[in-house]
């Protein structure tokens, strides 16, 4: 690999952008339609790409597993996304915005993309409005905006609890628009299972047909990578089902660096475990604690008698409840961010005051709330959540407290990127959660649908200009080159393989395993011992994965076991390469808490002197070997500070 | 609980029948697609094929999950999806009959999955507002009275899963279409396009197999999102009447 380039362009930080495009080169309309582009993945980074470069008129061939494209797992956000319009006159700015993420994320991302970020932000919310999308809106008509996960400014839109869901439905709306003009070519139930190189450059992939099995080879001048990102590595996570890894892990096999892979964010409110057979968590809004109280009992006793059913929490006194936030981080309470939080909750359910029947939950009680605002109040403010929760747990939140515990929800780190959105395999672009740029160590709510839109409207439009300029001679990419012959060859051995071990454990199995080592060791907080072990662990689990997998019926069929196999390999591939980076990191930063590395009062240490890089990981050779490349960040517009929350 | 379900099983060694299925040890606080994991999980460890069902977000929100439950779409429970469907719902020796969803429009794929792609083509045949990406104006520029935006949400809400036309005896798509319809032209931004999307749509939509509406409104009582047949209404009267008067949609 060649030595790390971010191709930040000179000048201003708040100039970059702007002299980028009025200097990147153009392909002029009569060369773009000779261009084909692949675009796998139709969340909203991929939705708002494929249909954004179809208008440009490209030609565009898109794929998703999914039935249709309005199913990515984009669909499920809730609470909003960010812009800076500044619509509040609250003091807003690009500026703001741009240093709210860079500190939020522990300053472990790029300055340049973060401020393009934060500048393109205010145009998707007006892309978003004309093609329909019904955001909030006061009384004159007027949008609406909230504020959300600790900034001082309100400047998240949303629609009602399902911002994900309309946002996606628009830019699937724009995407059918460009299906019937004939400049997208939809590739529905096909699942990338490779990238193809030629001569050093992405040119296309195989995909595997869902509904039959076969293995198609699709060939573009270069390839889009928007499939979201990896938390299912955890098995439990709040993704949706089928997430997975694969195309990214892919793609790094044949090139791609991954970066700051063990960057993964935990989120507090989320509905606990309830049993073994149990495969996805729920999100609760993190709204919630802005009214509900977090405590658990003071004492192992009282916990270990509401456990088991002796005692209520309602017979517990004030006295008896620790309400552990607000005694540990007065300034702040129960809205410390999302990382503190959760680790906290960790630690008092480590010490046995945990809840709920397997002891791994803590309480979120909205009594004092309703006495002192009325029960009408707070239903109107979260009718809708406590009803969830309620459908799922059979509890009623306004009578006994809401319990929730942690859990995976978004993944900072990906496929490393430069300024282009390129990743190290030239051709080959990455977009939404399945890079790793702007987010840094950690994810600010509402910023995961600004990056996916910011990337697929307003980014990628220009920078993939800069790549296709140079290929407008390059004839169309013939499918039968023997690289094409090669990878799918190499695609039918690891299907073969996998049918083929007739083991006697089912491939969910070893996915729930891999999942427990990983929040074992390489979850809510990490150390040395604990990731050499998970480390060993994996590389034992993948062994007797090849050995002792059994994955029903075959490949010529529709087989929802094989589609899984083929994800849980890959999975264990990157999990191993997590708690390398992991173990890697002396520091702590963000979701990354390495607890050799903490202050004496238990906060995260970080290390600018040491650290201040993006780990981007080269595959070499095997999955044990990754070979480790710095991107060291400078900041020049921002000073590095310590978070207290305190 | 002790529950037996006779499942739809079509595709590979099964040509289309009922197959019973004794689970002895579900726990009220499953949901209804774990229940079918711990099934599939028993059939793999037998080395059975297993069950075939379309998932993925489980939160009511994606529109994957389409099973039809003791002869409902989505079962027993009102405005809920499948997956957010619990057994607490269910009693102790309860026999539980499971199916696909079944329309000349819905081809069965295996088991109880489905190909729903026909709603995919209805949409591309209009279902959208015509702007490219940059071509906007200021968000704020045009104000939508609140109502109407809350309004225009209600039949944004639609998840697309096909339930509606699972539930109507004439398998029509008329709520899914009449929702997207309604949505965007409900808004100033929609109106523009807005008759010609309808017609293209319910054109589309006739075209793709899916019947006629015959007011039942069986749709609106097993819609997950609970989106209303005055969609409906609002269609046929704001758009069709002038073009499909002689055919008498409503
Ligand atoms: C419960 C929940 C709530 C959230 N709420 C918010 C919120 O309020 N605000 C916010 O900003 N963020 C939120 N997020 C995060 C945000 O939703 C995601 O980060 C974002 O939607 C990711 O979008 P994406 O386009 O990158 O990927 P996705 O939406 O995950 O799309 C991935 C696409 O890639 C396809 N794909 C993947 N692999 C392959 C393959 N091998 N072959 C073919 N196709 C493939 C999939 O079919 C899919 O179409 C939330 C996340 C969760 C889990
Ligand atoms: S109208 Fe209701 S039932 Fe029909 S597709 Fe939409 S959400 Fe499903
Ligand atoms: S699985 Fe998404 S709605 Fe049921």
């Amino acid at each position: 690999m060649k030595k790390l380039d971010a191709k930040i362009p000179e000048g201003a930080l708040s100039s970059k952008w702007q002299q980028y495009k009025s200097s990147v080169s153009l392909v002029a309309p009569n060369n773009k339609r000779r261009l084909e582009v692949i675009v796998v993945g139709t969340g909203l980074a991929g939705a708002s790409c494929a249909s954004t470069l179809s208008e440009l008129g490209y030609n565009v061939k898109v794929f998703t597993f999914h039935d249709s494209p309005r199913r990515a797992h984009s669909i499920a956000a809730q609470g909003g996304i960010n812009a800076a319009k500044n619509y509040q006159n609250d003091g807003d700015s690009v500026y703001r915005l741009f240093y709210d993420t860079i500190k939020g994320g522990d300053y472990r991302s790029r300055e340049a993309n973060v401020h393009r970020l934060a500048e393109v932000s205010t145009s998707i919310i007006d892309q978003c409005v004309a093609q329909g999308v019904p955001f909030a809106r006061e009384y004159g008509g007027l949008l609406e905006n909230r504020s959300f996960g600790g900034v001082q400014v309100s400047r998240t839109f949303y629609a009602r609890g399902q911002t994900g869901q309309q946002l996606l439905i628009g830019a699937y709306q724009s995407l059918s628009r460009q299906i019937s003009t004939g400049g997208v070519k939809m590739y529905n139930r096909h699942e990338m299972l490779d990238l193809v190189i030629v001569d050093g450059k992405a040119r296309g992939i195989i995909a595997r047909n869902l509904l039959t099995g076969e293995l198609e080879r699709h060939a573009a001048h270069c390839v889009v990578l928007a499939t979201g990102g990896y938390g299912n590595v955890f098995y439990l996570s709040t993704n949706a089902m089928n997430s997975n890894t694969s195309a990214a892990w892919r793609a790094h096999r044949r090139g791609a660096a991954f970066a700051n892979p063990c960057f993964t964010q935990i989120h507090p409110t989320c509905i606990p475990v309830s049993g073994t057979y149990q495969s996805k968590l729920t999100l609760m809004s993190e709204s919630l604690r802005n009214d509900g109280r977090v405590w658990v009992p003071k004492s192992q006793e009282d916990a270990k008698a509401i456990r088991e059913g002796k005692k209520s929490p309602l017979d517990l006194s004030e006295e008896q409840r620790d309400y552990y936030l607000e005694r540990i981080y007065p300034s702040f309470g129960n809205l410390v961010p999302r990382d503190v939080a959760s680790r906290a909750a960790k630690y008092v359910c480590d010490e046995g005051r945990g809840l709920g029947e397997t002891g791994l939950s803590v309480y979120l009680d909205f009594s004092d709330a309703i006495n002192r605002l009325g029960k009408n109040v707070i239903s109107a403010r979260y009718g809708n959540l406590f009803e969830i929760y309620q459908k799922i747990t059979g509890e009623d939140p306004y009578k006994v407290p809401m319990r929730i515990y942690p859990a995976v929800h978004y993944t900072m780190g990906g496929l490393w990127v430069d300024y282009n959105l390129e990743t190290t395999v030239p051709g080959c672009f990455a977009l939404g959660e399945a890079n790793f740029s702007d987010h840094g160590a950690n994810r600010l709510g509402a910023s995961a649908l600004m990056q996916g839109l910011a990337d697929g409207y307003f980014v990628i439009p220009y920078t993939i200009g800069n790549f296709l300029a140079k290929e407008i001679r390059t004839p169309k990419i013939d499918t039968s080159l023997p690289e094409f012959e090669a990878a799918e060859k190499e695609v039918r051995d690891r299907i073969n393989h996998l049918l083929s071990a007739n083991g006697n454990q089912s491939v969910e199995s070893f996915h729930r395993r891999l999942g427990l080592i990983m929040w074992d060791y390489c979850g809510m907080s990490r150390n040395a011992d604990g990731l050499q072990k998970a480390i060993r662990m994996i590389r034992e689990l993948r062994e007797e994965f090849y050995r002792d997998a059994f994955v029903p019926g075959t490949n010529e069929e529709y087989n929802p076991e094989l589609e899984k196999a083929l994800r849980v390999a890959d999975f264990m591939e990157l999990g191993e390469l997590m708690c390398i980076d992991a173990l890697n990191r002396e520091e702590s930063c963000g979701g990354h808490f390495r607890e050799e590395h903490q202050t004496e009062e238990g906060e995260a240490l970080r290390n600018d002197e040491d650290y201040a890089y993006v780990a981007a990981w080269e595959f070499g050779g095997n999955p044990s070997e990754p070979i480790l490349h710095k991107e060291e960040l400078v900041f020049e517009n921002v000073k590095l500070i310590t978070r207290s929350y305190k | 609980m002790k529950i037996t379900l006779k499942v739809w099983r079509q595709g590979g060694k099964y040509k289309g029948e009922f197959v019973e299925y004794k689970l002895d040890n579900v726990k009220e606080e499953m949901s209804f697609l774990e229940m079918m994991d711990v099934l599939n999980e028993s059939l793999v460890q037998k080395k059975e094929q297993p069950v075939a069902f379309e998932h993925d977000c489980r939160e009511g929100i994606c529109g994957t999950c389409s099973m039809v439950i003791d002869g409902q779409p989505h079962g027993p429970q009102k405005a809920t999806t499948t997956c957010q469907l619990h057994m607490r719902s269910f009693k102790d020796g309860d026999t539980i009959y499971v199916e696909p969803f079944r329309a000349k429009a819905f081809p069965v794929i295996r088991d109880l999955v489905v190909d729903r792609s026909a709603f995919d083509r209805i949409i591309q045949s209009g279902g959208y507002i015509s702007v490219n990406t940059g071509q906007a104006q200021d968000a704020n520029a045009i104000p939508v009275e609140k109502d109407v935006a809350s309004m225009a949400f209600d039949a944004a809400a639609c998840i697309g899963c096909g339930a509606c036309v699972a539930a109507c005896p004439n398998a029509s798509a008329m709520l899914f279409v009449s929702a997207k319809v309604s949505h965007l032209a409900m808004l100033p931004q929609g109106k523009v396009e807005a008759k010609k999307r309808a017609q293209a749509m319910v054109k589309t939509m006739d075209m793709e197999g899916f019947g006629r509406c015959s007011n039942v409104t069986a749709c609106e009582a097993e819609c997950p999102k609970e989106i209303s047949v005055n969609n409906i209404a609002r269609l046929n009267r704001e758009y069709l009447g002038s073009v499909f008067a002689s055919e008498k949609i409503v």
